[in-house]
């Protein structure tokens, strides 16, 4: 496998450390006039999502990490796997587990694409479009005539997603939210 | 069609905006009156060399040079200071003498280096080592054009403790390194052939975790921080003392504005003999770390042996003092042309 010098970190370069692949966010040489080079890194943990600072000695290498991110159209879950299918064609299936999914389960819709990143060729995280359209399935009665005057209240959404909603919101009625913040966007235009 | 272009789009054009290339040639103007004023002469010296620096830490670029057509090349390396001349000079006899140069240094490259730079050098025969501090001091609030810069001198002891409440001299080896795994998040590879030492971890929290804070006001501005009293192992061409606490101290110091570090001056190590050792102890070095020999730089040890005034010198990056006249923190922003579009 390919391996990368600390010279040729790129921001979204993947690699691998501590025996997880890893996203390259920020490379910054460091180094005195008199003395060693260092470089200091900032990484994603793409299995964990969090965020590493490391420094290394510059010119040391990490082997580069068999990860690429993939659109696939989420298929249906079968208590266990979560499968998803390919968008380019081949109608190629794979199959993530609750781990891979994560947060992104409550954002999980049919026939709505998501980024499927496969880590040596099996799912390792799926993220989800940075904005879904779902429908409310539970919720206080709509307060009529409030359209626009502030006040919220709870409702739960087809994937179980509890977002804060305007009072005039009710149920069956499909919402725009957006995934990055979980808030509510817009009423969907049908 | 503005001047400059940072994005991939224009690649011609220059990174640096047209003030920044004003200001430069302002503040070479400021550089030559100053030393004018206080009869330090202008002089040159070649950027090719024989020989280079021995320092492990230090790259240098070869060149490959004929001398006359048709023959094959020769290796020669650009320097990476001039500094090896200009002693030569000095023991010929020149007196105090400055130069404003380009200098080289291989795979130094990122948001504060480019690989080509601009320095600043000087040699002041007679002067001690406070005495040069002051004059930089002096030279830099002239470039700068701000006055009443707070001045702050800071011992390598000092700092450590203040920052970090270790002592440098006193810690052991794995201390530092527990405390630089700590701060730094290094990662030690064990299959390194070379694993970092004392050193290494020294100027590795140096770097990371005193540096940033060296040089500014409490509102950020700028303000001058000397920091002298290294480690004798970090003496490089600097002559060694002790100091107040017994300790066994390099007679170097090194200027920082806001972070950056902007010159590294020594009382001038003087002694041919101890310098041939030097040199011995860097290839010695440079063998363990796999890195080519350089042969010594016999010229600069005849002239030793010939005699160097005692004296004080300093080094000056001039991109980076440029960068703090202009409050940016990319190298980009103060050179025409960096390494990508050369």
């Amino acid at each position: 496998m390919a391996s990368y010098s600390t010279s040729e970190f790129r921001s979204g370069l993947k690699v691998m450390l501590d025996g997880d692949p890893c996203a390259v966010m920020e490379n910054e040489f460091v180094k005195p006039g008199k003395g060693q080079a260092f470089n200091r890194v900032k990484l994603r943990n793409l299995a964990t999502g969090r965020v590493w600072e490391r420094t290394f000695k510059s010119g040391e290498s990490l082997e580069s990490a068999d990860v690429m991110d993939h659109d696939m159209e989420y298929l249906y879950n079968d208590g266990e796997f979560w499968h998803f299918m390919m968008t380019d064609g081949s109608f190629e299936q794979f199959a993530a587990d609750q781990k891979a999914v994560g947060d992104t389960l409550k954002w999980l819709k049919e026939q709505e694409i998501y980024t499927v990143t496969l880590y040596n060729g099996s799912p390792l995280s799926v993220s989800a479009p940075n904005f879904v359209e779902l429908e409310v399935v539970e919720t206080d009665p709509g307060v009529k005539g409030d359209t626009a005057q502030g006040g919220t209240k709870p409702a739960k959404l087809s994937t179980g997603a509890v977002v804060n909603v305007p009072l005039f919101v009710n149920i069956g009625e499909v919402l725009r939210i957006d995934t990055r913040s979980g808030e509510y966007v817009s009423r969907a235009k049908s | 069609m503005t001047f400059s272009d940072q994005s991939s789009k224009r690649q011609w054009a220059p990174t640096c905006c047209l003030q920044s290339l004003k200001a430069r040639a302002e503040a070479y103007a400021r550089i030559r009156s100053f030393f004018q004023e206080r009869k330090v002469l202008e002089v040159e010296t070649p950027l090719l060399g024989s020989s280079t620096a021995t320092d492990p830490f230090l790259a240098s670029v070869t060149a490959s040079l004929s001398l006359s057509s048709g023959q094959p090349g020769r290796q020669f390396f650009l320097h990476t200071s001039p500094e090896f001349p200009m002693k030569r000079l000095l023991a010929a006899g020149s007196g105090a003498i400055y130069q404003i140069c380009k200098t080289f240094r291989d795979g130094e490259s990122g948001k504060r280096h480019n690989p080509e730079f601009s320095m600043l050098e000087w040699y002041r025969p007679g002067f001690s080592l406070s005495q040069l501090m002051s004059e930089v001091a002096e030279l830099v609030i002239r470039v700068l054009g701000i006055e009443g810069l707070q001045i702050k001198h800071l011992s390598y002891r000092e700092a450590f403790n203040q920052y970090l409440g270790i002592d440098p001299f006193s810690a052991s080896d794995e201390q530092l390194r527990q405390m630089a795994e700590q701060k730094t998040g290094i990662v030690s590879s064990e299959q390194d052939a070379v694993p970092l030492n004392r050193d290494d971890y020294l100027n590795l929290l140096l770097t990371s975790c005193i540096e940033p804070e060296l040089g500014a006001e409490g509102n950020g501005s700028p303000a001058l921080c000397f920091l002298s009293g290294y480690p004798a192992s970090q003496a490089s061409l600097a002559r060694l003392a002790e100091d107040e606490y017994g300790q066994l101290v390099a007679e170097r110091f090194e200027l920082y504005i806001q972070g950056l570090e902007i010159a590294n001056g020594y009382f001038e190590l003087t002694d041919a003999q101890e310098q041939a050792r030097r040199f011995q102890q860097d290839n010695d070095q440079r063998k363990q770390m796999g890195l080519p020999q350089i042969p010594p730089d016999q010229h600069l040890l005849d002239a030793l042996t010939v005699g160097l005034p005692a004296c004080s010198g300093v080094a000056l990056g001039l991109d980076r003092l440029l960068m703090i006249k202009l409050q940016t923190n990319t190298i980009e922003d103060v050179i025409s042309f960096p390494v990508e579009r050369v």
